[in-house]
C-alpha cells in the first residue's frame, strides 16, 4: 500500500519504520526535517519538508495516489485540516487522523473523518489497570 | 446581532471595534491573557480569554445563541476548525474564516464555511481592477453555481476586432451578456454584432473555462 504520513514525531515515525518493514511504499511529511532523525537507518521510503495543510506540498508527497494518509502532527486543527484535505480535495480511500481532544475527536468522527483521541485511550487504559 | 470573533490580532481588534460602534453585541475570544487585558480596558469588557477551537470556551461564549462568528486568527486551520465547531455543533447560522493561503478559499467553501476571504486575493483583485492592461477582470462570482461574470477589453490590435461574434468560437458555459462601447449605450451582443476596438465585453463564464474565454475573444 502507498501511505503518507503527516508528521514525524514518535508516533509518525515509529508508524513509517513499521510500515516500511511491512513492505508498504512509505512517504513521511514533516515541516521540520531535524524531525527526519527519528527514522531508522534502514528506512527506505522517502521523507520530505513541507507543510501537510499545504495542497502543493501534499501533491509533492504523491497524496493523488496514495491509499492511506495518516495525519499525527502535534496541531489538532493541523490534522483535522489535513485530514479534510486528503479526503475531500484528494479522495484518498482511507484517512486517519489523531485529535488529542475528546470533544473535537467525537464531533469530526461525526462528521466522517476517522478519527483517534489518544487522551481517551490512554485515561481508559489508565483506569482499568488502575481498577483492575 | 451576537457575533463571535475569534481572534485578537488587528484585525480582530478593530473588527469587534466597528461592530461595537454599529450596535451589535460582540464578544471575542483571545488566548493570550496581556492581549486581552488590553482589549478589555480598550473596548470595554468584550473579551475572553480562551481557545475559540475548544468546545469549553464555545459553550462559554453561548455560541449556541450566536448568529454569526468570525475567525480571523493567523493560523488557517484555527479559522477553519473554530468555524467547523460553530456550524455543526453550535448551528451558528453564517460563519466567517479568513485565509492566509488563497488556495484554501475552495477548501474552506467545500467543508461548509460560509463566507472565506483571502486578504491576497482581495488585494490581487483591486490590483486587476486597477491595471487596464490585464485582459479579464473578475466582477462578479455567483457562488452556488460556480460561475463568474467577468469583464474583457478588446485592445485596438487584437484580431477579433471587426469579426462578428458568430465567427467568435466560445468555449461550452460561457456567453457574452453586453457590450459596453465608449459614448454610446451598451448593446446585447446577437451573432451579427461587430466587435470593435477598445469594446469592454461583460460575460459570464466558469472558472475552468476563463482563460479559453479569453483567448478566444483575443483571436489567439
Amino acid at each position: 500500500m502507498k501511505v503518507v504520513i503527516m508528521g514525524c514525531g514518535r508516533v509518525g515515525a515509529q508508524l513509517a519504520e513499521q510500515l516500511d518493514a511491512a513492505g508498504h511504499s512509505v512517504i513521511i511529511l514533516d515541516m521540520n526535517s531535524y524531525s527526519f532523525r527519528r527514522l531508522p537507518p534502514t528506512y527506505k521510503g522517502k521523507a520530505i519538508v513541507g507543510n501537510g495543510i499545504d495542497m502543493e506540498a501534499l501533491k509533492r508527497a504523491g497524496i493523488e495516489s496514495a491509499e492511506v494518509f495518516v495525519a499525527v502532527t502535534q496541531g489538532d486543527n493541523r490534522n483535522i485540516m489535513a485530514a479534510q484535505i486528503a479526503k475531500r480535495m484528494f479522495n484518498v480511500p482511507r484517512v486517519i487522523c489523531r485529535i488529542y481532544d475528546p470533544l473535537r475527536q467525537e464531533l469530526f468522527q461525526t462528521m466522517g473523518l476517522e478519527a483517534i483521541s489518544p487522551t481517551t485511550i490512554f485515561a481508559d487504559l489508565l483506569r482499568k489497570r488502575i481498577e483492575s | 446581532m451576537y457575533i463571535i470573533i475569534i481572534g485578537g490580532g488587528r484585525v480582530g481588534y478593530y473588527l469587534s471595534k466597528a461592530l461595537l460602534n454599529e450596535g451589535h453585541e460582540i464578544l471575542l475570544i483571545e488566548k493570550n491573557p496581556a492581549v486581552c487585558d488590553t482589549i478589555n480596558d480598550e473596548l470595554g469588557s468584550v473579551c475572553l480569554r480562551g481557545d475559540g477551537c475548544e468546545v469549553s470556551t464555545l459553550n462559554e461564549a453561548g455560541t449556541s445563541r450566536a448568529d454569526m462568528l468570525v475567525a480571523v486568527t493567523a493560523d488557517d486551520e484555527d479559522n477553519l476548525v473554530a468555524c467547523q465547531l460553530a456550524k455543526y455543533k453550535f448551528k451558528v447560522p453564517h460563519t466567517i474564516a479568513r485565509t492566509r493561503n488563497p488556495k484554501n478559499e475552495e477548501l474552506f467553501k467545500k467543508l461548509g464555511i460560509d463566507v472565506t476571504i483571502s486578504s491576497t486575493n482581495i488585494i490581487l483583485e483591486h490590483i486587476t481592477e486597477e491595471v487596464p492592461t490585464h485582459p479579464v477582470t473578475h466582477l462578479m462570482e455567483i457562488r452556488d453555481r460556480g460561475l463568474e461574470i467577468v469583464e474583457v477589453r478588446v485592445p485596438a490590435d487584437c484580431p477579433s476586432v471587426g469579426r462578428t461574434v458568430k465567427d467568435i468560437i466560445l468555449p461550452t458555459g460561457s456567453m457574452l451578456s453586453l457590450i459596453v462601447r465608449k459614448s454610446q449605450k451598451p448593446v446585447v451582443p446577437t451573432a451579427a454584432t461587430i466587435l470593435m476596438a477598445d469594446d469592454q465585453i461583460i460575460a459570464v463564464t466558469t472558472s475552468q473555462t476563463e482563460e479559453a474565454l479569453r483567448a478566444a475573444l483575443m483571436g489567439e
